[in-house]
C-alpha cells in the first residue's frame, strides 16, 4: 500500500467553477438514479485538475456534500487511489515508471536526471514550486520503455539525454511533444516490421 | 506465421487512422444488424464454437461466461463491464486497441450487450490512459451520432448506452470484483466469490465483466464464423492474440500472432532478437509480471498458449513477455516486481498486505547479498503462506514470480546469500532475525 502525505497547508474553501459544476452534473447522469456515489472518482479528478494538480481537504468535503456521501467515504477513496495527490505537486508533475520492464531498459537513469534537474528527493517541489517528480509503478507502455508521464502525456523511448531535454523544456514553461522520442510509430517494431506490410506501404 | 489477412487488428500500428470512416473501410460495423437478428443463442453459440478464452489473464471460456447471465431480464437490469484497467507490468495491448481500434471494441460491446441482455455498458479505463480515453470517447460519440449505438442501436431494436469510467491508478481494480467496487465509488477492494458477478455484480445486478481484447475480437469472430477462429492456433487454445514483447530485445513491439506460436520465433523474428544474441538470454517472464519466469532451457522449445505454459509451471496470463538477458541481475529484477506488489496490495487480507512487504524486503536484501542462509528457504515458506490464503488472486500473483525465481535460480540466490549469522559474527546487519543469538 502507498503512503499518502496530506498537506499541512490547506486552502479554506473549495468550490467547482461553473464549467466543472456542469461537467460534474453530466457525469452523475452516467450512473443509475440514486447511485451518484459512482461519480466520486471522476469528481475528485475534476477537483484535482481545477486545483493545480492536487486535492485539498476542503474539496473532499465539498464533493461529499455534492454527492450526498459521508465525508469519510470520499476521504477513503481519495487516499486509496494513487493518482490523487493530497499535497501540492506543482504545475508539472513528472512520473517515472521504474517497474521491471522499464528498469531493465534504464529507467533509473531517468530518475537520476530528475534528481539532478528537479529535486534531490521525490515529491519535493522545485524552488519555484512549479514541478516535482515521483517514481511510479507500471504505466502500461512497457514496449516503449523507459518512459515517463508529465501531467496527462506519455513520453516514450527515452534515454538520459532526451529526458534531460524534456525536463529542461518544462522547467522553462514550454510544452514538449508527447509520444515516442526515437521517431518510431506507436508500438511497431522499429525497422523490423514483418506484419501488415501492405497496409504500411499502401 | 499468421497471414496478414487473418489478423484481426489491422490497425494495430495506426497506419490508417482510427476514425469511423477508416473503421468502415476495415469492415467494422458491417452486417451488425443481420448478426444481431440471428438471436442471442446464435451469438453465444458461435462464441462457444470459436473456443475463445478470455484475454485478461485467467483464460476463462467467454461463451460459457456469457451463458451464465440470466436468460430473462428480471427486475434487476443487466450490465456489461469492459475491463480496460490494464496495469500488469509487461502488458500494453489494450492501450493500442483503445487508441487505434476503438470501433472494434464498441461493436463488440454491442454484440456482447445484446447477448447478455445488457442495456448499459461501462468501460473501465485506467486513469493514466487519459489520451487513450479521449480517443475512445471520440469514437463513442461518432458511433452515437451515426446511430450505431444509443436508442435502437444499428436498427436492432436494442438500446445500448456506453460510458467510460476512469480509474485512478490502482492495479487491483483489474480484478473484476474490485473493479465493480470501484465503479460503485468505493475503495477497490475485491469481494468474496461466490456470489459471482454474473448473478450479483454491479449495484447487485447481473454483470458480465470482460477484457478489452476479448470483446474486440468478438465482431470479427461473428462475421467470419467461430469455425474460422477455431481453425487458428491449437486445440483448446484457439485464435490469435496480441503479444507484447518488452525488455532486453532489439525491437520491443506489440504483434498479433497465432496462439501456440513458439516463444523463440516471437522474440527472434518479431522483436529482433535478444540484446547480445539468444545465448545472452537469462530468463523470460511469459505472461505479465505475476506469472513465474522461465529460464533459457525451457524457453528454447516453449510454445505460447495457455495449456503448454501451465505444464511448464507458468501461465500465459496477459501475454506480456518480459525478456531479461544476462546483463541484468535477476534477483534485483524480481525484487522490483515484489516492490510493485507491495505497493499495489489493497490491504484487505493480512497475508497479502503484510507478506508482500516481507517478500520485497527479503528480496532486496538478497539482491545485495545480505540475507542469511536460512532466509532463502524462509522466503519460499512466506510465498506459500500467502498463496491461496487471500480473497482474490493477487496473493498468487505476488507469490508466483518469487516461487519461479526460487524454482529456477535458487542456486544463484543461495550462492550470493550463504553466510551463516552464527559463525560470521563480524558482519553487522542489524535487521537479521537471529541477531540476538550473536555473541556480544
Amino acid at each position: 500500500m502507498s503512503i499518502k502525505k496530506i498537506s499541512k497547508e490547506q486552502p479554506e474553501k473549495f468550490e467547482f467553477d461553473k464549467n466543472n459544476t456542469e461537467q460534474a452534473k453530466r457525469i452523475i447522469q452516467n450512473y443509475p438514479k440514486g447511485k451518484q456515489q459512482s461519480a466520486v472518482m471522476a469528481l475528485l479528478y475534476l477537483a484535482q485538475k481545477q486545483n493545480d494538480n492536487w486535492i485539498p481537504l476542503s474539496a473532499i468535503k465539498y464533493i461529499a456534500k455534492f454527492l450526498e456521501m459521508p465525508y469519510i467515504k470520499v476521504y477513503e477513496v481519495a487516499t486509496f487511489y494513487s493518482m490523487y495527490n493530497l499535497s501540492p505537486v506543482g504545475k508539472y508533475f513528472v512520473q517515472i515508471c521504474t517497474t521491471t520492464p522499464c528498469m531493465i531498459r534504464g529507467a533509473y537513469k531517468l530518475v537520476d536526471v530528475c534528481k539532478k534537474k528537479i529535486s534531490n528527493k521525490e515529491k519535493v517541489l522545485t524552488d519555484n514550486g512549479e514541478c516535482s517528480w515521483v517514481e511510479v509503478e507500471c504505466l502500461g507502455a512497457c514496449i516503449n520503455a523507459p518512459m515517463m508521464q508529465i501531467n496527462d502525456n506519455y513520453f516514450e523511448d527515452l534515454d538520459e539525454e532526451k529526458c534531460e531535454k524534456i525536463i529542461d523544456q518544462i522547467l522553462k514553461g514550454e510544452e514538449p511533444q508527447p509520444g515516442s522520442y526515437r521517431g518510431r510509430k506507436n508500438s511497431e517494431p522499429e525497422n523490423n516490421r514483418k506484419t501488415l506490410i501492405d497496409l504500411k506501404n499502401a | 506465421m499468421l497471414e496478414d489477412k487473418d489478423r484481426i487488428f489491422q490497425n494495430l500500428y495506426n497506419d490508417k487512422g482510427s476514425d469511423l470512416e477508416s473503421a468502415f473501410n476495415r469492415g467494422d460495423w458491417s452486417n451488425t444488424k443481420e448478426i444481431c437478428l440471428k438471436g442471442k443463442e446464435w451469438i453465444i453459440n458461435e462464441i462457444k464454437n470459436s473456443e475463445l478464452r478470455g484475454r485478461g489473464g485467467a483464460g476463462f471460456p467467454t461463451g460459457l461466461k456469457w451463458s451464465f447471465a440470466p436468460k430473462e431480464i428480471g427486475s434487476r437490469p443487466h450490465y456489461l463491464v469492459i475491463n480496460a484497467d490494464e496495469s500488469e507490468p509487461g502488458t500494453c495491448k489494450d492501450r493500442d486497441i483503445l487508441r487505434f481500434e476503438p470501433h472494434k471494441l464498441i461493436e463488440g460491446c454491442l454484440f456482447a450487450s445484446y447477448a447478455v441482455g445488457a442495456h448499459k455498458c461501462y468501460i473501465y479505463v485506467r486513469g493514466e490512459y487519459f489520451s487513450e480515453g479521449i480517443k475512445l470517447q471520440n469514437a463513442i460519440d461518432e458511433a452515437y451520432e451515426k446511430g450505431l449505438i444509443g436508442k435502437n442501436a444499428s436498427d436492432t431494436n436494442w438500446d445500448l448506452d456506453i460510458y467510460i469510467h476512469y480509474g485512478a491508478g490502482a492495479y487491483i481494480c483489474g480484478e473484476e470484483t474490485a473493479l465493480l467496487e470501484s465503479i460503485e465509488g468505493k475503495k477497490g477492494q475485491p469481494r468474496l466469490k461466490p456470489p459471482f458477478p454474473a448473478l450479483i455484480g454491479l449495484y447487485g445486478c447481473p454483470t458480465i465483466v470482460n477484457n478489452v481484447e476479448t470483446i474486440a475480437v468478438v465482431p470479427t469472430i461473428l462475421k467470419r464464423g467461430g469455425k474460422w477462429f477455431a481453425s487458428l492456433g491449437k486445440k483448446k487454445n484457439t485464435g490469435t492474440k496480441i503479444f507484447c514483447i518488452s525488455g532486453n530485445v532489439n525491437n520491443p513491439c506489440n504483434v498479433e500472432e497465432e496462439m501456440g506460436i513458439s516463444l523463440k520465433e516471437l522474440i527472434e523474428k518479431h522483436a529482433g532478437g535478444v540484446i547480445g544474441g539468444w545465448d545472452n538470454l537469462k530468463a523470460v517472464i511469459p505472461g505479465g509480471s505475476s506469472m513465474p519466469l522461465l529460464p533459457k532451457e525451457i524457453c528454447e522449445k516453449l510454445t505460447m498458449d495457455f495449456d503448454t505454459l501451465v505444464e511448464n509451471k507458468s501461465g500465459l496470463g496477459t501475454a506480456g513477455i518480459i525478456v531479461i538477458n544476462k546483463d541484468q541481475d535477476i534477483i534485483k529484477c524480481m525484487a522490483r516486481i515484489a516492490r510493485f506488489y507491495k505497493h499495489e496490495s489493497c490491504g484487505q487480507c493480512t497475508p497479502c498486505r503484510e507478506g508482500s512487504g516481507w517478500m520485497w524486503r527479503m528480496l532486496e536484501r538478497m539482491a545485495r547479498g545480505e540475507a542469511s542462509r536460512e532466509e532463502v528457504d524462509m522466503l519460499l515458506d512466506v510465498t506459500k503462506q500467502i498463496e491461496g490464503h487471500t480473497i482474490c488472486a493477487f496473493g498468487e500473483g505476488s507469490a508466483w514470480p518469487i516461487q519461479g525465481l526460487l524454482r529456477h535460480f535458487k542456486k544463484e540466490v543461495a550462492k550470493r546469500n550463504d553466510f551463516n549469522p552464527l559463525v560470521n559474527k563480524n558482519r553487522n546487519i542489524p535487521y537479521l532475525v537471529d541477531q540476538h543469538l550473536l555473541e556480544k
